[in-house]
Formats: C-alpha cells, structure tokens, sequence
C-alpha cells in the first residue's frame, strides 16, 4: 500500500519533474524569475490547502505564518548566520511553534469565526513585524544584504545566480510536498479528511478533534513557514507586507483559481495567477480588474477549480466509457 | 483633559462612520448569510461618487444624497447577477466571490480617479473649526458625532416599527418561516442587500469631508468593520454600534495611552471576543 502510494506520487510527478528541470535551460532568466515565485507561492497554497482542502478550515491568516518564517530567515543570515539549510530549518520550526501557541487557541472555533480569528492572530503578528523597528526594520523592511553561498560538493554557489536560486528552491519545495503528501495519504491524513465531512462524526468515533486540527495547524504553518524563508531569500528582502491579511488572500484564491479538491491543485493555480499576471500587464496595468473577473467566474461557474473542473471531466469521461 | 475630550470626539466621529458601514454589513450578513468583503469598496465608491457629483451639481447635500442612490442600485445588480449563485454554498466561496468583487471596484475606481489623494470640502455651515481649550477643532466631525446616533435611532425605529423593518427582521431569524407567510425572499435579499450598500455608501459620502480619499480607503475600513460586525455579534444591531463605539474610541485612546501597540488592539479586540464570547458581545448563542 504504502509503495504503492509512493509510486503513484512518482510516476504523477516525473513528468512534472522533468519540465521543471529542464525549464532554466530552456527559458529567459525573466522566466526562470517567475517561475521560482510559481514554485515558492505554489507550495505555500499547498500548505493552506492542508487546512481548507483537506481539513475543511478556511484560514485568513497563513501570512502571518509565513511571514515568521521570513523573517527568522532574514534575522538569522543578517546576524551572521553562515548555513542557508540551517536558517530554512529555524525558520520552519519558529512558524510551527509560532502556529502551534496561535493554533490552540483558534481551533476552538469553526467555519467563518475561525476565518476571522485566525485574521486577527495573523494581523497581529503583521503590526508586530511593522511596528518593532529595532528588530524587524518596520515598514521598511528588513534587507538581506548578504545570503551565504551555497556550498555543494565543494563548489561554491551564489543565490544571485537565478538558476541556482531556482534549483534551491525546487529542492526545498519538492521536499516540503513530500512531506504534504505523506500527510494527506497518511491515517493521520484520512482523519483530517473525515473531519472536514463530518466532525461530530469523527468525535463519536473517539478522536480528539481539537487535538487532530492543532496538529494540522502546526504542519501547515510550519510550511508556510518554509515558503516564507524562501521568499525571503527570493526576494532578498522581509517585507511586513508578507503577514498582511491581503497576502493571506493569495494562496486562498490561488486555491480556489486551481482547485482544493486536488493535491497539487492550489500549485496549478499558482501557475495561473502569475501566468495571467504577465500576460495581463503586457496589456494594461489593471491586472486586479483581470484577476477579480476571473475570480468570480470561476467561483460562480467552476467551484472545483480549473484543475479540479478538468479532472473531474477526465474522470467521468472515463467512467461513461463501456 | 484636553486631551482626553479630543480624543473623545475622535473616537466618536471615527466611530459613527464605522457604525453606519458594520450596521448594512451585519444586516446583509444577518439576512443573507454572508459576510460581505467588497461591502468596505461600496464605502469607497460613496466618498468618490459623492465628490464627482458635486463637481457636477453644486453643494455637499447633493451628492449625500445621490451617491449612496447610485451605490445602491449597483448593489441590487451584484446581488441579483452574482451573490443569489453561490447562497448555501461553502463560506469560502461567498467570501472569495465578494474579494473578487472588492478587487473589481478597487481597481476600477484607480481607473476613473486615479491613484493620487482627493480632497472633499465640509458643506459650509460645518466648515472651519472651534475653539476647544485654547485650541481648535473641526466643526465636521461634531457633526459626525451628531447625525451618527441620529441615523441610529432612525435605523432602529425603521426596524422596530416598519413593515418591511418586520419582514426583515423575520426573514433574519427564521427565513423558512418568512417564505412559508409568503414573503418574496428573493425580492428581499436584493432589497437587504442594496440597503446595506446604501448605509455603506452613505458612511462613505459622510466620511468624504472627514478624511482624503484614495484607493485604499476601503481596504483599511473593510477589516476594522469585520472586527465590529464580529465582536458586536454577527446580525446584531446593538452589537453594531457598541462594537462601533468601543472600536472607534479603543482606537483614539491607544494612540494616547499604547504608543506603538496601538496598531494591534482591534485585532487583541477581535481575538479576545472570539475566545471568550465566541458569538459576540451582543449575538445569540448557537
């Protein structure tokens, strides 16, 4: 069973893989650029879909999360830290604990009470990484003057260098859907999924329900926190606006554009949103217009997603077959 | 002392603004079930329209009354061609359908009036300033101060004592029940919905004198009326204007009293209500 499951995650995602890896050799710098952001936002929706998806809670405060992680990266390599892996770690732990300590509180509360709880845990978090000057920099930001190299096999690396960026973060990314994914295929994983259609239910059956969506808080913050020490690294920069509650709003409407019901459905539509984002400011500079639009159509005529709306035709197109 | 009467009235005026956004918020979330995020963009879209307006007619009053007329009809038209879909559905969907309406308005109204600062002149028997302990203050913001519990009491009485304040009211308790008396629901949800943009709208126009218009005007007052539409308890009238009142006053006084901290204490606000009184100051418990 087991690798079984594992065969089917690699045989769905080889070919994935393979047009990653060949995408900077093939693509302009600019794209490789972009398609970094795809793999870091990406992974952070898929981090969120943890909770809406699977565990059936609509958070709007994994910014706050993400933006922990962020920072501790940034505050770790401007303070001398020398190892990138070591700082991701740190900045991973600190996101989970931080999601752990908020979490117990807000997984008390249900449906748009624990949207709005978890907006206000995130939010604060957002004025404290804009008001405490003296350690994060305040509304300026907090700059990353210097990113260690990369030291691999005795070469020594630059994080300027957009292809190495890339395949750092492809690695980071893979790893951290690894991990999602023996998650969800877990028996941990199927607990979450039968909290999500039936809580009272899962309760009866003798599970500590509180207990289960703490658990999935703390992983899916904690990853949010690994997507933040990304961006952070990305953008060589940890900016406030990585916790505000509109940047929350991004992997939520990423997952909705590619669809919650499929793995790496929020993924795709990250795809999507920074696909159309450079198509659409070719054009015009309204790019929010764009996005609005498509965001109510989809909502209003595929709720399943792009991804989800695609699969579920592929599926039942296969079923109808004698 | 000084001090404390100033930051009194802005409190107050801050206040009011906010109590006439979160009261069309809580009856639209109290009726139809869904918590609006495009509503803080109907407030916007007031304060601008109302300053077009009167580029066109003359006088303040004309476009007070006018621009939240307006708003109003685009409300029916959104609830009627985009909300009534995605009733029942998942809350995720209601919230997301109305962030995209948010970034629609938001956008569109860059487009029109660009991204540059407007300012709105007071009407001009509330123009100039005061004399406050030695010191001024603006005339405008009394008047805010006023008509704010003025409005109230007329809201109250609107849904205390009307016919259609009933029928709403029916319809936000029991909505099987109001349809089964023969209440048109859906001619009501579009009605709510359109009377909850107009108080929007009207706050905004109000506010227009009151602060300099930008594209972000919204955003800021969308998430400080989910505050007090939630810590007020969701659909509660009373609970609308107190968490109004606490919000708008907390807000003033932090700047006095918590220097930096300030910034953090509508989301403290909301956090703590959420703990301990999990439906609101003033919401029924489920």
């Amino acid at each position: 069973m087991k690798t079984a499951g594992l065969l089917k995650f690699l045989v769905r995602g080889l070919p994935v893989a393979v047009v990653l890896v060949v995408c900077p050799f093939v693509l302009p710098v600019y794209w490789t650029l972009i398609l970094t952001e795809i793999l870091i936002m990406g992974f952070f929706a898929m981090s969120f879909n943890l909770l809406l998806g699977y565990t059936g809670l609509l958070s709007f405060g994994q910014a706050g999360f993400f933006g922990v992680g962020a920072y501790c990266v940034g505050l770790m390599l401007t303070h001398g830290g020398e190892s990138l892996f070591l700082a991701l770690a740190a900045g991973t732990l600190t996101a989970a604990v931080a999601s752990l300590m908020i979490g117990f509180l807000c997984v008390r509360r249900d449906e748009i009470y624990f949207a709005m709880i978890t907006l206000g845990f995130g939010m604060m978090l957002y004025t404290v990484a804009h008001n405490w000057i003296e350690l994060t920099g305040g509304s300026d930001g907090l700059p990353l003057l210097t990113v260690p190299p990369l030291r691999l096999f005795g070469l020594e690396l630059s994080l300027f260098e957009p292809a190495t960026m890339y395949f750092t973060v492809l690695v980071v990314c893979s790893a951290g859907v690894f991990v999602l994914w023996r998650v969800v295929h877990s028996p941990f994983g199927l607990m979450l999924t039968a909290m999500r259609e039936n809580k009272e239910r899962l309760s009866f059956a003798g599970a500590d329900v509180r207990r289960v969506r703490l658990a999935a808080f703390a992983v899916a913050g904690g990853l949010a926190g690994l997507a933040g020490g990304l961006f952070a690294l990305f953008n060589t920069m940890a900016t406030p606006d990585f916790l505000n509650w509109s940047f929350s709003a991004r992997p939520v409407l990423m997952t909705i554009l590619g669809g919650s019901g499929i793995f790496f459905g929020p993924a795709f539509g990250a795809a999507v949103f920074f696909g159309l984002e450079q198509l659409t400011t070719h054009f015009t500079e309204n790019w929010m217009i764009v996005l609005g639009a498509i965001l109510i159509l989809v909502v209003i005529f595929f709720p399943r997603g792009i991804l989800g709306t695609a699969v579920h035709h592929f599926r039942t197109g296969r079923e109808r077959r004698p | 002392m000084e001090n404390i009467v100033v930051n009194l009235l802005n409190g107050l005026s801050w206040g009011m603004l906010l109590f006439l956004i979160s009261v069309g918020l809580t009856t639209v979330f109290g009726v139809l079930g869904v918590l609006n995020f495009a509503h803080g963009s109907f407030f916007m879209l007031g304060a601008y329209l109302c300053m077009q307006i009167m580029h066109i007619l003359p006088g303040f009053w004309s476009g007070l009354i006018l621009a939240p007329l307006v708003v109003a009809a685009l409300g029916a038209v959104i609830e009627k061609w985009l909300l009534r879909r995605v009733y029942g559905r998942d809350i995720t969907f209601q919230l997301l359908l109305t962030f995209g309406i948010l970034l629609v308005l938001d956008d569109a109204v860059r487009i029109i009036w660009g991204p540059v600062y407007h300012v709105v002149e007071a009407p001009a028997i509330f123009a100039g300033v005061f004399p406050l302990f030695g010191n001024t203050y603006p005339v405008y913001r009394l008047f805010l101060v006023i008509i704010g519990p003025v409005i109230g009491i007329a809201l109250w009485a609107f849904f205390r004592f009307s016919r259609w304040g009933r029928i709403i009211r029916a319809a936000a308790s029991i909505r099987e029940m109001a349809e089964g008396v023969g209440i048109r629901v859906p001619l009501l949800f579009t009605a709510v919905f359109a009377f909850g943009t107009w108080l929007s709208a009207l706050g905004g126009a109000l506010a227009a004198p009151h602060q300099s218009l930008a594209p972000s005007m919204g955003e800021r007052i969308i998430i400080e009326s989910f505050i007090v539409v939630v810590s007020g308890g969701m659909g509660s009238f009373p609970g609308a204007f107190v968490g109004a009142l606490l919000l708008g006053l907390f807000e003033s006084f932090g700047t006095v009293f918590l220097g930096r901290v300030q910034m953090a204490v509508p989301y403290i606000l909301l956090a703590a209500v959420l703990l301990f009184r999990p439906r609101g100051l003033f919401g029924r418990e489920a």
